[in-house]
């Protein structure tokens, strides 16, 4: 079938999209999945989850997130990026997996949608107000029903001319007007939909209702009777992966690519200023729950924030920033000189803190600004309908700062001003004395608040690969005094680290775009697998075991104890 | 409408189950679908089994056999043997047929979604899988070439009710075995006897490329639960894939690397995908624009 791409067609009525449902529509012999999202966007997704094929119709409406039936991969509002294989929740999906979107405008009642849009949906003279009538699916192609409604008299209507070929307008004899327009669903089979001109009501609506409903359905049956319906297969169309998504990863420098600008600047307490970044032109990418950001400030200065968004906010990212006096300058500048509709340059979302959310219980240790990549994760789970408890060790004077945040799981969070280091500990001792099967612990705060978190939880016998944090910054020293090659098995290529320079410079500067973002052996974004040789760890992102297995290091600060390292990539 | 007619020599060629040995005591004749083929089965009084096409009124036979509790035939030349099931003889073992599952799928994704652990907590909640327990931990892929069949092992998954006797959940070992190209063996640890494993079994029927009969049945260690529960509750397991099987799009199995996004859990899957694609199969299954097959793992 031959239809200009660049024509709207409606897919649905606005009242097939009630609270958390998902609608399955179709057009042209694609099959859509048509879902409204609790902040009132309307998804159009090709119905088919990119994994194993299942239509995603017959998966559930999460509110922000669509979730496949068959391994509840979750995908985010707008983007329809992957947020979570529940089969490997270790990993972040590394490469960004995302189903096809298609346009949508909501408009006289129904969802309409086109391949390649110019324009909008055009408007129908006469309709500023409207009923939506009860669409009517007929056996019998396109081209059928558009010849008999041109050639056809319809009882008590007289067809007026209309620019648009699409839309029908009528006439009746009491002066109101009908507009029809047709859905071709797939080869053999059309939808007809209609609007009345005027908005109706009660009874009256149901009279309107009614009539066009015995109307149509006359239209239909002589319309099948002229043309017999013929049987078909059912193939619907699918699309192809992107190349991308069938072939191995390849690193590139996407670095800081991203134009925000600031729609919101929110002082939260005295000391804390929320950001909220609005994307300028293109779509945000997808994000998953303790992700950060790059910001690069106006005196070139980056820093990482990470992103406090609740699943599927794919509208814009937020971040929570510290006010540091003495700081290294970072915050000054968002304090003082960032306002509201400035733009500014960020990266794509990092994670190196994910949340593997396979545990029957999570315990959330917060110290001050730490806060922010649990404030995304707490929201996750709790969206999840998943056990957790979220402690927040914090100054008197900013304890109210994310109540916002905290509204729907207020139940679930305990908050502890001002306490002495002792006390602190004492408390830390009472949360984590008995471990349980599957239970985890996330720990994000100054350095000393981790390292006392993981040796308490070790001494009380959890296991180690079930304490997660992240460090805001590495505050150990870095010696870069040693001399050593490396071999990079995938690329073919040797090269030597002298002493003064990181692994990642030399790899950058031999144009090995290997993505990196704090730099000072915190993030983890910069890890790259170690095939052979002894590392020299000089980070604080990985934990003993992983330094142990000495088959992982952090690019940016870690170095060599043998004369070569082999490395992944 | 007329029936495509299979010329696919690789499936031709195999031998299929038609039907359960226990089915045939009480049916003088069944009749039956194969590759769009209309088959008659027959068991006379002396015990014998005779098997033809349905259209030919010569009533030429087709060549049978009986193993596995199955009777098997082929509309080709089929192998000599039969694939290797030796715990189906262990005589302190009970075989029960669980049933026969019509589906409107290919019977590839019919064995796919056999060897698949992910789906458990999403599909066969509060059974064979619960959230959030819900990692595919790494497990071992080979292809025997001896026997040329798959074999993935040490899987594990978390089950919440891993013995009848037990009321905690807890990490189930499990043993796939692809055999035949629609055939699949699960073994699991036995409630009964640690040392021993039940074994549970599809033989997949092709009733058209994209309808199947999906013949089950249990080989196990167990004389308590009686024959009508242990049918029930794979009746229940299969009634829960059905509907998602029944929903995936194609129905054909895909062997285009670019067809979908497979994820470690599925090695298994890529390894069947590529086995069939090195058979040359074409029925039942979307093959490969490329040849370029999948990246070994």
């Amino acid at each position: 079938m031959k239809l200009a791409l660049s024509k709207w067609f409606p897919v649905a009525s606005i009242s097939d999209l009630p609270y958390r449902h998902i609608f399955q529509g179709q057009l042209l012999g694609r099959e859509y999945a048509i879902w409204k999202a609790d902040d009132g966007n309307i998804n159009i997704w090709e119905n088919r989850c990119l994994h194993r094929g299942v239509r995603l119709s017959i998966g559930t409406n999460e509110g922000f997130e669509l979730k496949c039936q068959y391994h509840g991969w979750r995908y985010a509002n707008r983007t329809a990026g992957c947020t979570y294989i529940p089969a490997h929740p270790a990993d972040a999906p590394a490469r960004t997996i995302c189903n096809n979107t298609y346009t949508c405008q909501e408009k006289y009642g129904m969802v309409w949608t086109c391949e390649t849009p110019i324009g909008d949906v055009p408007d129908i003279k006469g309709f500023k107000s409207f009923t939506v009538l009860r669409p009517i699916p007929i056996n019998s192609a396109y081209k059928n029903v558009r010849n008999f409604l041109s050639s056809k008299e319809i009882p008590d209507h007289h067809m007026l001319r209309s620019k648009q070929t699409e839309f029908w307008r009528f006439k009746t004899n009491a002066g109101n007007l009908l507009s029809l327009v047709i859905q071709p669903q797939s080869g053999n089979i059309s939808i007809l939909r209609g609007i009345y001109n005027l908005k109706t009501t009660g009874t009256e609506k149901l009279r309107v209702l009614k009539y066009y409903n015995s109307l149509m359905t006359k239209l239909r049956d002589e319309i099948e009777s002229q043309h017999l319906p013929k049987l078909h297969e059912r193939n619907p169309k699918i699309s192809k992966l992107a190349d991308d998504l069938s072939q191995f990863p390849t690193l590139s420098d996407q670095k800081h690519n991203l134009r925000v600008s600031v729609s919101e600047k929110v002082k939260l307490s005295d000391n804390i200023v929320k950001l909220k970044l609005k994307s300028i032109k293109k779509q945000l990418p997808t994000f998953h729950a303790g992700a950060h950001i790059d910001i690069v400030l106006q005196n070139g200065l980056i820093r990482q924030y990470s992103l406090t968004n609740g699943p599927g906010e794919t509208d814009h990212y937020c971040i929570a920033v510290k006010i540091e006096k003495h700081g290294g300058g970072g915050s000054k500048i968002i304090s003082e000189n960032i306002s509201v509709g400035d733009i500014m340059a960020i990266s794509a979302p990092h994670n190196s803190f994910p949340l593997l959310r396979n545990s029957t219980h999570i315990i959330f240790l917060a110290g001050g600004i730490g806060i922010t990549p649990m404030l995304s994760m707490a929201k996750a789970m709790h969206s999840m309908r998943q056990s957790f408890e979220l402690h927040h060790f914090t100054k008197s004077n900013d304890k109210e700062a994310f109540s916002h945040d905290f509204a729907s799981f207020t139940n679930k969070v305990i908050t502890y001003n001002d306490l002495s280091i002792n006390q602190s500990l004492t408390t830390i001792k009472s949360l984590l004395k008995k471990p349980k099967f599957s239970n985890k612990i996330y720990v994000c705060g100054p350095g000393e608040m981790i390292q006392n978190a993981i040796k308490i939880g070790l001494e009380f016998g959890w296991n180690e690969s079930d304490i997660h944090y992240e460090y805001f910054k590495n505050e150990n020293e870095i010696h870069k005094n040693s001399t050593f090659k490396i071999d990079l098995a995938r690329s073919a290529m040797s090269l030597e680290v002298p002493s003064g320079k990181s692994v990642l410079q030399i790899l950058k500067e031999n144009g090995v775009n290997l993505v990196s973002s704090c730099e000072q052996g915190a993030c983890g974004t910069c890890k790259v697998r170690v095939i052979e040789g002894k590392i020299d760890h000089q980070d604080v992102f990985l934990n003993s075991l992983e330094k142990e297995g000495q088959n992982i290091m952090l690019t940016c600060v870690s170095r060599a104890k043998s004369k070569r390292l082999i490395l992944d990539i | 409408m007329h029936a495509e007619i299979c010329e696919d020599t690789v499936i031709l060629n195999q031998w299929h189950p038609i039907s359960s040995t226990d089915d045939l005591k009480n049916h003088k004749q069944i009749t039956t679908m194969l590759l769009e083929e209309k088959i008659t089965c027959k068991k006379n009084s002396n015990g014998k089994y005779f098997v033809w096409k349905s259209i030919d009124i010569k009533k030429k036979l087709l060549p049978i056999k009986i193993a596995y509790g199955y009777l098997w035939t082929s509309l080709g030349t089929p192998p000599t043997d039969l694939f290797s099931f030796p715990e189906f003889y262990e005589i302190d073992r009970r075989n029960v047929a669980t049933g026969v599952f019509g589906v409107n799928i290919s019977a590839g994704r019919t064995i796919e979604n056999f060897l698949d652990m992910g789906h458990f907590p999403f599909v066969h909640t509060g059974v064979l899988g619960e959230e959030p327990h819900t990692e595919v931990k790494e497990y071992d892929v080979s292809i025997c070439e001896t026997n040329d069949e798959i074999l993935a092992t040490k899987c594990q998954f978390y089950q919440p009710q891993a013995a009848v006797i037990s009321s905690k959940g807890a990490e189930v070992d499990y043993i796939y075995r692809i055999p035949h190209i629609n055939c699949a063996i699960l073994y699991k640890s036995s409630p009964v006897d640690k040392k021993r494993q039940d074994a549970i079994i599809i033989f997949v029927q092709p009733v058209s490329q994209e309808i199947v009969r999906a013949h089950t049945g249990m080989c196990i260690i167990d004389d308590k639960s009686a024959d009508k529960d242990i049918r029930l509750f794979q009746q229940t397991i299969f009634g829960q894939d059905k509907p998602i099987l029944e929903n995936q799009f194609p129905k054909k199995l895909p062997l285009d690397s670019r067809a979908e996004t497979p994820i470690r859990a599925d090695k298994s899957s890529i390894a069947y995908r590529r086995w069939l694609s090195q058979k040359g199969l074409t029925y039942g299954v979307i093959p490969s624009e490329d040849n370029n097959l999948f990246e070994v793992m």
